[in-house]
């Protein structure tokens, strides 16, 4: 069934080419090429659209505050007096004071790195795991899909709380990674099936047919005719998933099994605000942390927009 | 079509054994239960020892495995720390998670697909931006806020509805806890169908539809709704579960003894009976969901077959 | 927040819209259950069955507290153990003691209650093969060792205490192992109460709807969703119930007892969520109970480490201890419900009783300043860092943890001093402890089983005592406490433990941080509602209008 012959036609081993370029993660595929891949042609439009612009500006911004928070906050945000505890915004303190009394505004900056690393990682971890297992599963068909399916079901079954409890508690390391790792552990399945189902019906569509009949190669037909056209689920999932598994890593954090401090991030913040209702009395200590959760969501939602019209090829 | 049914239903029995070993390692994992039975005092090892027995977590952990596979078999779950029963646990949590899970699933089907089709649809215009400042609200703020808001607002300002849901459950009870357990999928729901509609609009059987003059609603209906359904029904079909198990918030909230509430209790007590018969049960429930997806891909789409 | 609000309600407009239709029909019925005079309180599931030597917490204690009366009953408002069925308990030797029950007590099914009632109840609560989780409260009876061996491997080698004998119907003999003065004040505990003979001809009967000879009996029990309680018209004792019953109901969230509360569908509400005590003066005004119960948190130090021995580890706890500003925490963190303790005892137990406020004097007092200088000249904090570790699942100890935490930091003026260590499960967390593996502070607390100050020290500080969480040693301690244990008189036996407190205060093996007030609140239907030293409201004397 695999027919490496058909790369040997010159025209295929150029695609193939640069269908490679991109899946090693340089988005400039060679040009120099007469015949354009869908990709490269994808990021010619992309470059043109300004809901991608702003969306890329947008996430920019929040990469490099999560990397330099010094650069727009000076507090420390573990410097806190209990004695301000739940204080409204206030010259120089903008945002309030939490329940701990520590400065929001500060707590809200700081904690970006950590909700971003999380939400960006873990999305990326349950993408690629998801897509590949989903999309080899409804590529292949027959024992391989049964296996995986299988599998994913199995994975599907594991609670999230016991997951991560277990996972969690009897790994050693602290910090983001074990975090990440679970969230992706755990919460792949679920892109699997979508990936799987979107793969299947790609794989019915009349230009997959007529490539498998021209002798286009397993690789070639997946990457150049199935994947985008499966894409567009997995990146709306995804974009989704990325806020959720912000507010996950609360829910973590909050069976003691998750970030510890002094690891500040949004999430935390979010469900302490939450818990013992706090928000009643106070608003402040909810909206500023769940704000800018909101506008990270918001940013890949566009991003992923932005990129789905782009991949699409009746759009042009 | 019926083999392919009967080899689905016959991989069950390999996955519900590999789920029930690897949950019951997992539990075991957590560690010895026995010394929580007692509070903030230090258990008595002859106490102690005495409930390990009972408990059957005095053997090795395969002869644990084989003694509850054996139980199973004949019925017995095993025995929950305050005495009560697996089985009478899991008779009472399941038919209300189930009705919650549907109550949930119906809002997520009917106003997520609704809202995904319009919205996929009218592209850019002012109802899409606003499903989708509402998407971004559903997800930045906690379903505990967003449930116990709505539980204060109807339940006491307004007395509309009671804030804790009876224990009989009753279907219209569970609308305002089946609503906040869907928000979360609902914005997946309205997602997915808007991207799919909006990519199959400009489809060609669309164009093709359009200019035979078919009616605007047929064409909307027969023609893009039935192609843009399978990313959307995998969806739903691996959410039931979701629904089903992961309503701990939900429940807690509006008092509701489902699965979710049981489950959890049994990770935090580290009762293995109880979290590994929840589960078994959960996963069967996957499997089933995933065989009628599977079976529906070939009702949207005629050009999937099963042998 | 006023933007987020309109949003939710936003979403909660579409809820409304579709709950509109069919909502309105069922918003009034559920209020029958609690018809006449009955009062509908919340009720949190039992965690082990029904029996009374195994209930360990108050959401079982609340129904045994309703359908048993023992030898003994704890005075709801002074905590005095008072003779409730007990005609009198008599010693020579506080070591012997004959018990006469008072004639014409009977259960609710109709069976008198006898001497034998009580004599084989202790036995089963006391025998290893029944595994009752509070048999430890029979351990002082002659004959414990024998049918409740210490080592783990060990059989029992008796069916019976041999201290307990049968005289006639009417009265028994305790013999204990070695003289206790106050054993009798122990036996209002519910571990101690009669079972009838039903008990222990039908056992999975009486665990469906237990019978007891109690103010109340069980009229119908749906295992963890409600008890339906009513009045028992053949009840002998003074306290008979001034109400027709009680309707428990289960909640899995306290919160939304209390929303239930503010919605009319329930009475009473025990133990308010933190998360609402806020709100709760506002929402309830003197409808809302905030009183002192035999509750203390402490953080104990795990002084089987090397870094905790000795003088500098001593030193170290007091400066940790002074920074801790307590008079902030609780007022901020839980709004006045706990109150800074100063001993390590509670304040129920009253003067007389051996609470001393500000028995722990400078050492449970802030001074940021100078516990900065006790840890600094103590040679620091080991390693210049400090964990705080407790289970996070149950009660909301993430804030003050966190609070503890950042008033020490604060005082050390380094914010990386002091780090919560959150475990996830409560059965994690008691199995670190007790498996020694602590290395730095960690949250202990003890609610009392009666209320005597020996309760709040023995069981917790005495060498290899059940509790000794922190592995403390010390032989002056150890001998005050054998001391007044063997006192005839009350209140010199209560002074001498007063001064094994003050060992304690030297040692600090664990610091007090604050005493537990019970909080309730209730209906306008409802008046004249207390909390016991327990914090479970006093059933009986609730009056319904």
């Amino acid at each position: 069934m695999p027919d490496q012959q058909s790369d040997k036609t010159p025209f295929g081993a150029q695609e193939v080419a640069a269908a490679k370029g991109l899946t090693a993660g340089t988005a400039t595929a060679p040009e120099t090429t007469a015949a354009r891949s869908l990709w490269t042609d994808a990021w010619h439009d992309l470059r043109r659209n300004p809901v991608f612009i702003v969306s890329a500006l947008l996430i920019l911004f929040l990469v490099v505050i999560s990397l330099w928070p010094g650069l727009i906050a000076s507090r420390d945000p573990q410097r806190c007096q209990l004695g301000r505890s739940l204080e409204g915004p206030s010259a120089g303190h903008w945002f309030g004071f939490d329940t701990q009394g520590c400065d929001v505004y500060t707590r809200t900056v700081y904690g970006a790195r950590a909700s971003i690393t999380v939400g960006l990682c873990a999305t990326l971890g349950v993408a690629v795991l998801g897509a590949v297992v989903g999309g080899l599963a409804g590529f292949i068909g027959g024992f391989w899909d049964t296996l995986l399916s299988r599998l994913t079901d199995v994975f599907f079954g594991i609670p999230l709380v016991l997951g991560a409890i277990v996972f969690l508690s009897m790994i050693t390391l602290t910090g983001i990674w074990p975090v990440v790792l679970v969230i992706a552990a755990l919460s792949w399945p679920q892109i699997a099936r979508i990936s799987r189902g979107s793969v299947i019906t790609a794989k019915q569509n009349d230009y997959v047919q007529a490539a498998r009949a021209l002798g286009a190669s397993n690789s070639r037909m997946l990457l150049r005719h199935i994947l985008p056209n499966a894409v567009a689920p997995v990146i709306v999932m995804a974009t989704i998933m990325l806020g959720t598994f912000i507010a996950l890593e609360a829910t973590l954090s909050y069976l003691g099994v998750g970030l510890r401090p002094p690891t500040v991030s949004w999430g935390v913040d979010i469900s302490a605000a939450s818990d013992g209702m706090q928000f009643r009395n106070a608003p402040h200590i909810l909206l500023y942390p769940a704000a800018a959760l909101s506008l990270t969501v918001l940013a890949f939602i566009m991003l992923g927009d932005a990129v789905r019209d782009a991949l699409d090829p009746k759009l042009r | 079509m019926g083999r392919y049914v009967i080899r689905r239903l016959l991989q069950m029995i390999p996955v519900f054994i590999g789920a029930t070993f690897l949950i019951f390692v997992m539990v075991y994992a957590l560690g010895d239960p026995v010394s929580a039975l007692f509070g903030d005092r230090g258990p008595d090892p002859a106490t102690a020892k005495a409930l390990r027995e009972e408990f059957n977590l005095d053997h090795p952990l395969w002869q644990q495995y084989l003694l509850y596979m054996g139980k199973i078999f004949s019925g017995d779950f095993g025995t929950a720390f305050n005495g009560q029963p697996v089985t009478e646990l899991m008779e009472r949590a399941f038919p209300i998670s189930f009705r919650l899970a549907l109550v949930a699933l119906t809002f997520e089907i009917v106003l997520g697909i609704v809202l995904g089709v319009v919205t996929g649809l009218r592209r850019g215009r002012s109802l899409d931006t606003t499903v989708l400042i509402l998407t971004l609200v559903v997800i930045a703020v906690p379903t505990f806020v967003l449930g116990t808001t709505g539980q204060f607002f109807l339940g006491v300002e307004a007395g509309w509805i009671d804030p804790a849901v009876s224990p009989d459950a009753r279907l219209d009870e569970l609308i305002v806890p089946g609503l906040i357990l869907a928000l979360v999928s609902l914005a997946y729901v309205t997602r997915l169908t808007r991207t799919s509609v909006a990519e199959n609009t400009r489809a060609d059987y669309i164009r093709t539809a359009i200019a035979k003059g078919l009616p605007r609603r047929r064409v909307t209906v027969r023609h893009l709704l039935r192609n843009s359904l399978i990313p959307v029904v995998t969806y739903l079909g691996a959410d039931i579960g979701t629904l089903m198990a992961g309503a701990i918030v939900t429940e807690r909230i509006f008092n509701i003894q489902g699965v979710g509430y049981q489950l959890y209790q049994g990770i935090l007590r580290q009762n293995s009976p109880t979290v590994v018969g929840f589960v078994v049960v959960l996963v069967l429930i996957f499997l089933l969901a995933n065989l009628l997806v599977d079976l529906l891909y070939a009702v949207l789409d005629p050009r999937i077959r099963y042998a | 927040m006023r933007r987020s609000i309109r949003l939710t309600s936003a979403v909660a407009g579409l809820t409304v819209i579709v709950a509109a239709a069919t909502a309105c029909g069922g918003g009034d019925d559920s209020g029958g259950g609690g018809g006449g005079g009955m009062i509908r309180a919340s009720w949190g599931d039992p965690q082990h069955p029904l029996e009374p030597a195994n209930t360990n917490e108050v959401q079982g204690g609340k129904v045994l507290d309703m359908i048993f009366r023992g030898l003994k009953r704890y005075d709801p408002e002074t905590g005095e153990a008072k003779d409730e069925m007990a005609e009198s308990i008599e010693t020579d030797d506080q070591q012997n003691f004959t018990v006469t029950i008072e004639d014409g007590w009977t259960f609710s099914d109709g069976t008198p209650v006898t001497a034998a009632s009580y004599v084989d109840a202790w036995n089963y609560g006391a025998h290893i093969e029944n595994a009752q989780v509070a048999s430890y409260f029979f351990q002082f009876i002659d004959g414990y060792d024998e049918v409740h061996p210490a080592e783990e491997d060990a059989e029992a080698t008796a069916d019976t205490l041999s201290g307990l004998r049968v005289l006639d119907d009417h009265t028994f003999t305790v013999r204990l192992s070695e003289p206790f003065s106050l054993w009798p004040e122990t036996l209002g505990y519910a571990a101690y109460a009669p079972l009838p003979r039903a008990f222990f001809d039908d056992h999975d009967a009486w665990l469906a709807k237990p019978i007891g000879n109690g103010p109340y009996e069980i009229e119908s029990y749906q295992r963890s969703q409600s008890m339906t309680l009513v009045r028992y018209e053949g009840f002998k004792g003074k306290d008979a119930a001034q109400n027709d019953g009680v309707e428990l109901r289960v909640y899995t969230d306290n919160n939304t007892a209390y929303t239930d509360l503010q919605a009319g569908n329930l009475d009473l509400i025990d133990d308010v969520p933190a998360s609402q005590l806020q709100n709760a003066q506002n929402d309830l005004g003197d409808r809302y109970i905030n009183q002192p119960a035999g509750i203390i948190q402490t953080v104990s130090f795990p002084l089987y480490e090397d870094a905790w021995e000795g003088e500098d580890g001593a030193a170290l706890r007091r400066g940790l201890s002074m920074a801790i500003n307590r008079e902030e925490i609780t007022s901020r963190i839980f709004h006045d419900t706990r109150t800074p303790a100063s001993d390590f005892t509670s304040p129920v137990l009253g003067d007389a009783g051996g609470y001393e406020e500000g028995l722990c004097g400078e050492a449970c007092t802030y001074d940021p300043d100078r516990a900065k200088q006790l840890i600094e000249e103590a040679g620091g904090l080991p390693d210049g860092r400090i964990t705080l570790t407790s289970n996070v699942d149950t009660g909301s100890h993430r804030q003050w943890m966190d609070a503890v935490c950042n008033s020490i930091n604060n005082a050390l003026d380094d914010t990386g001093a002091c780090t919560v260590n959150p475990v996830p499960t409560f059965a994690d967390f008691r199995n670190q402890v007790t498996g020694r593996e602590m290395t730095g502070m960690f949250r202990t607390g003890w609610q009392m089983d009666y209320p005597l100050i020996q309760n709040f020290l023995q069981p917790l500080y005495y060498t290899d005592a059940s509790s000794n969480d922190s592995v403390y040693r010390s032989e002056e301690f150890d001998r005050l406490v054998d001391e007044a244990n063997s006192e005839a008189d009350e209140a010199e036996a209560v002074n001498t433990f007063r001064e094994a407190e003050r060992v304690l205060v030297e040692d600090l093996p664990a610091i007090p941080l604050w005493y537990q007030n019970g909080t309730a609140g209730h209906s306008e239907r409802l008046e004249n509602v207390k909390l016991n030293p327990f914090s479970v409201p006093v059933f009986t004397e609730i009056k319904v209008s």
